[in-house]
């Protein structure tokens, strides 16, 4: 072995260095295992203190290969690829050992993560020394960026980026931008109108000249990868030619058809068969339901198209496949409420005057099917008393663990709405207050001088049985009052359930197309949750907004915004490298069999007819290795994951496997497994 | 004299986008489990040739596991159904080694999975403290392995009658 090894093993702190003895690990890796000319411990390598004693060592005592033990390669690898390139090492010749997320962090017993770190080293020291200079590929970034999601978090993103002089594409599955934010009437604590300072956003977007707005539109399939992504959007027949149409909604008054809106209203109005979502929608251009359009359902009406001033119905329009290069991807997809009937005690779509937060919502809004009056289910009684039910499917193991972090203030603005609408008794029952962000603990102390009522306690049931006469006819809230330790019944007129923010009911789906995942409790995963909480594992796809995790405004405002920051970085640099991991064919070895060719779903992997051989378009490759592992000659290389780098890795992993634990002799050419039983 | 409770050695495959980061999620949340797992870091399930699971049984690992994305969760789209394909191929060529099939395992983890990649690691231990060490580049006589592979070989010709 002429390979000159230089071992690093990090404290890392107490992190590493609480549970494992890291001086006796660097101590045997530096006298027993071959090639390692030099094996140092240090308290931090990641600090540029560390990081400088790896290149001063490549440079003065000629390293070859670098180990270094300590995170997992998913935080610091980069950093360290970067020693060695400073040291002029090709970054490619390191090796990371990954004793913390895996032993340090994992293990009880500091005598056995001690052992494990042994083995891990002696994995990556076997493994290093067959690695292969390599050189990232760069690649051009296209500047054109796909948002999908015409929330706020969208919205933001959007305009950010096409400010920047950046062109996006906005797709929104609705008729209109503007997603949650657009059902609301006020914003907490400044008790903002929602409208007010959403539709002028709305409206920059519908208008702006680097913003293809796509909306009544969805992701069909994603392919390509950072910088040349190519996606697939269906456009929904909207049975009106966007060209033609004035938005002058004609057509909306005069369509026969009146359904429940269970979107836009959340069940508590009625649209129209055609129509837009709301008075401020953006685009204003309407679209035809055929679910619900009688000319779907029985041939027969049509009169939108009858009336229409510019002939702009088309009852014959299909959905369309439009296809779009873009360079990066922006997810924003914002969040559904959770169904309140998975409780069946809090009687929702049972008794009648239960109501979610959504649809309370639109009633408070001065454009909302009761124009902004707080009535009850019959749509003219004026409640006497409201009972708000935090945590309706948060923060119960039954349903969601988490917290949805935006109830406790949403609770108070509405609390301060009926105050102010009804003159009604408020009540709110809460397991904790969370007013935690700026000026949220004023609001909460203005609410509480305003008379708003607060009981802690989780609400047991929500009931119609009475049992004393005050309580008949009403709603009757069961809870126990944890800080009177008393068990109360709260007679109510209406009972406001705050029901838990959850993922969209389809993320899973969304993220497959992209290829992220999901939490347990659904979310998209970040790259990391402290510091990058808007990149993801796949390069080139961000998240932002309520997709990532319950949100309010503010935080899914910003989250759209550094997304957009993160991608205009790239546009602006003009290209990324990429990792060189992709499969090459020593075409003297390929028998032509072609067993490899199916195995790519990328299909990167092309059949040369007049050579008879297989060969990798390496652009196409995403470096999976599924066709390294399956060629019976062989003759397919994986780069940085070759079966040569594999097998030293088994070996070195397996260096105590002789049975007595003593490391193998160092004069030994190869970590051989030692075959004595 | 009591005897000393067997450790076996795992070597674990794991796929860089799900399984991985499922074992570094474990490790941030500080869940304890059993450090007999020494994990290879692969960019997909893909990759683990079934020559890499015989290889690490013969240098001396007492188990193998392999660990994937969810079916149908592919970082590269169906990769990890090329892995079940395999892993059942394989389960039969231990089987016709004198191999148990309990040590080699195919778990799939999320990368949201940690707690449950690292009950699945205690669990296989347990296992194979059961099944103890497996030896087998000491025990295997070398007519054994003939006799496996003729048998191997023999297998082989009846799949391709049924299929002529």
């Amino acid at each position: 072995m002429a390979e000159r090894i230089g071992v690093y093993v990090c404290h890392c702190g107490s992190n590493i260095a609480g549970t494992v003895d890291v001086e006796e690990a660097t101590r045997w890796a530096g006298e027993n295992l071959p090639g390692v000319a030099i094996a140092r411990d240090y308290k931090f390598l990641c600090s540029s203190l560390g990081q400088a004693l790896i290149r001063d060592d490549i440079q003065e005592h000629g390293l070859t290969r670098v180990v270094v033990a300590a995170c997992s390669p998913h935080l610091h690898e980069k950093t360290f690829r970067r020693a060695c390139a400073n040291a002029g090492l090709n970054s490619f010749l390191l090796q990371m050992a990954n004793i913390r997320e895996h032993v340090s962090w994992v293990t009880r017993s500091k005598e056995a993560a001690t052992e494990k770190v042994k083995s891990l080293i002696a994995g990556a020291v076997a493994r290093v020394q067959h690695h292969r200079p390599l050189e990232p590929t760069p690649v051009p970034v296209n500047p054109h960026t796909l948002v999908i999601g015409g929330g706020i978090a969208g919205i933001q993103a959007a305009l950010e980026l096409a400010d920047a002089g950046y062109p996006v594409y906005l797709v929104e599955r609705e008729p209109s931008i503007g997603g949650h934010m657009a059902q609301f009437d006020k914003t907490f604590p400044t008790l903002d109108c929602a409208a007010c300072i959403l539709t002028p956003k709305m409206s920059e977007v519908g208008q702006h000249e680097h913003i293809k707005l796509l909306t009544w539109s969805e992701l069909e399939e994603v392919s390509g990868s950072i910088g040349n992504f190519k996606a697939r959007i269906r456009r929904k027949a909207r049975y009106v030619k966007e060209e033609t149409c004035t938005g002058c909604g004609l057509c909306i008054e005069k369509c026969p058809r009146k359904v429940v809106d269970e979107v836009f209203e959340a069940g508590m109005g009625y649209r129209k068969a055609i129509y837009t979502p709301f008075p401020q929608a953006v685009p204003k251009i309407p679209v035809i339901d055929p679910k619900s359009c009688i000319w779907f359902e029985r041939q027969r009406c049509r009169a939108c198209e009858k009336l229409c001033p510019t002939n702009a119905i088309d009852f014959d329009q299909q959905d369309e496949i439009l296809e779009v290069d873009v360079g990066n991807i922006i997810l924003a997809t914002g969040w559904d409420l959770f169904d309140c009937r998975r409780i069946p005690q809090y009687g929702y779509g049972r008794l009648a005057n239960v109501f979610t937060s959504l649809e309370f919502e639109r009633m408070c809004n001065a454009s909302g099917p009761t124009g902004g009056r707080v009535v009850l289910r019959d749509g003219v009684t004026e409640p006497e008393s409201v009972c708000i039910v935090h945590c309706v499917g948060s923060r119960d193991s039954h349903y969601n663990p988490y917290c949805s972090g935006i109830c406790c203030m949403l609770s108070l603005k509405m609390g301060h709405l009926i105050l102010e609408k009804t003159g009604a008794k408020v009540y709110a029952c809460y397991i904790d207050m969370r007013p935690n962000k700026k000026d949220y603990e004023e609001f909460y102390q203005r609410l509480l001088e305003e008379g708003m009522l607060f009981v802690r306690g989780k609400v047991a049931e929500v009931t119609d049985v009475a049992r004393t006469p005050p309580e008949e006819g009403k709603l009757i809230v069961q809870v126990e009052d944890t800080l009177l330790g008393k068990q109360r019944r709260i007679p109510v007129d209406m009972v406001v359930l705050m029901g838990a923010i959850e993922q969209r009911r389809d993320a899973r789906e969304t993220g497959l197309k992209v290829g992220i995942s999901c939490s347990m409790a659904g979310w998209f995963i970040e790259r990391h949750p402290k510091l990058d909480p808007i990149a993801t594992m796949t390069e080139g796809i961000f998240i932002a907004g309520a997709c990532q995790g319950p949100k309010d405004i503010p935080d899914a405002v910003a989250q759209g915004a550094a997304a957009a920051a993160r991608v205009a970085g790239m546009i602006s640099k003009g290209t990324v490298m990429i990792e060189p991991v992709v499969a090459t064919i020593d075409e003297e070895k390929c028998s032509g069999c072609r067993i490899c060719n199916n195995l790519c779903p990328f299909n990167a992997i092309d059949f040369l007819d007049d050579e008879k051989v297989s060969r990798v378009n390496a652009v196409l490759c995403k470096g999976c290795g599924t066709c390294v592992a399956a060629c019976p000659a062989a003759a397919i290389t994986g780069a940085h994951f070759s079966t040569e780098q594999v097998e030293a890795e088994i070996d070195g992993l397996l260096w105590d496997a002789g049975g007595d634990g003593e490391p193998a002799p160092t004069d030994q050419p190869e970590l051989a497994p030692a075959a004595t039983e | 004299m009591e005897r000393e409770r067997f450790e076996p050695r795992i070597i674990g495959f794991f796929c860089n986008w799900c399984s991985y980061r499922a074992a570094d999620g474990a490790g941030t949340a500080r869940v304890k489990y059993a450090p007999n797992v020494r994990v290879i870091r692969l960019m997909c399930s893909g990759r683990v040739d079934p020559s890499f699971v015989l290889k690490a049984l013969a240098s001396g690992a007492d188990g193998v596991l392999i660990a994937g994305c969810h079916p149908g969760e592919c970082h590269y789209i169906e990769q990890n159904y090329k892995t079940m394909r395999r892993y059942a191929m394989l389960t039969q060529t231990l089987r016709a080694l004198g191999i148990s099939e309990r040590r080699v395992r195919l778990v799939w983890a999320s990368a949201a999975e940690g707690t449950q990649l690292a009950a699945a690691v205690d669990e296989m231990v347990e296992d194979l403290r059961l099944l103890g060490p497996l030896h087998w580049s000491a025990n295997l006589r070398e007519e054994d392995h003939e006799a496996a592979f003729e048998h191997i070989l023999h297998e082989h010709e009846q799949a391709m009658e049924v299929t002529r």
